[in-house]
């Protein structure tokens, strides 16, 4: 773990793995959306807005991952200073937000037609916003201290860490409190789902993972390469200043 | 009452919805890659 605390390293693999993840995702998240919208069979109670499930479901999890990975690379960032974990936490923060964003249109689309409203104030779809909120106040927060310069990076990955608060209080959220919600259908080892929506629903999750990772990746590389051009102009102004 | 809607409608606009999204936001976070890392290989040109 810590030999990817190299950033030449860690550049190496990223450069072999962002283009693979993100044309290998792009095409079976393709697939499996083709196999939701044409493929799986209408469900008995909530006719053909189920298919909407092959889309909210990945957004829901990417953006509850997201975070719980922002969370992750916060520890990993106070107690050990891996110079990366900051980067990788701040390179997550957006494709996150956006994936929590279209967790929360996608089911104010699917809520419509299956209970007849746009959007209630319960306990997942409130916490669900949550989420997004704290996603949209991490990104100002990374992007005041990237400016601020490295100390500052203590306070992100504080929140973060905080924030991580919120992802138990939505996986439970339905089970907590009364919500027009439904349960978990899938549980560690347990599915209530039938195979005909399972396997469709799986495949796109891994597709939309997979390009999740690809735009980690590229933002990682997106903000080491602007560090070090920077680096490279203030050595060489601090230089010229000197001669 | 249940209300006649179409649910196509609803599908399709979460679809596109979802597609477009993703297909922007790895265009766009593979545009700035690029971008950045030929600004960083022009600064050592430079």
């Amino acid at each position: 773990m810590h030999g990817f605390a190299n950033p030449a390293r860690f550049l190496r693999l990223a450069r072999l793995l962002t283009a693979p993840l993100l044309l290998g995702g792009a095409l079976i998240a393709l697939a499996a959306l083709a196999w939701g919208l044409l493929g799986a069979p209408a469900e008995r109670l909530q006719g053909d807005s189920v298919r909407i499930l092959f889309i909210h479901v990945p957004a829901a999890w990417l953006g509850m991952g997201g975070w719980s990975a922002i969370a992750a690379a916060s520890l990993v960032e106070l107690v050990w200073r891996h110079p990366l974990a900051g980067i990788g936490a701040r390179a997550i923060a957006l494709p996150g937000a956006f994936f929590a964003l279209l967790c929360l249109v996608t089911g104010s689309l699917w809520g419509r037609p299956a209970w007849g409203t746009w959007w209630v104030w319960d306990g997942r779809l409130t916490s669900m916003l949550v989420l997004f909120f704290l996603y949209c106040a991490y990104v100002a927060l990374a992007d005041a201290a990237s400016r601020d310069g490295e100390g500052n990076s203590r306070i992100p990955a504080i929140f973060g860490l905080v924030g991580a608060v919120n992802i138990p209080v939505i996986h439970y959220s339905v089970l907590w409190w009364n919500s027009l919600h439904q349960p978990p259908s899938i549980t560690m080892g347990q599915s209530q789902m039938a195979p005909a929506f399972l396997w469709g629903l799986l495949a796109a999750t891994l597709g939309f993972s997979l390009l999740f990772g690809g735009i980690v990746l590229a933002r990682m590389r997106t903000i080491l390469a602007h560090a070090q051009a920077e680096a490279r102009l203030r050595r060489r102004a601090m230089e010229a200043g000197d001669a | 009452m249940r209300e006649g809607l179409d649910h196509w409608t609803f599908v399709i606009a979460a679809y596109a919805i979802g597609v477009a999204g993703t297909a922007l936001l790895a265009g766009w976070s593979w545009i700035a890659m690029r971008r950045a890392e030929a600004r960083r290989e022009r600064s050592r040109e430079q």
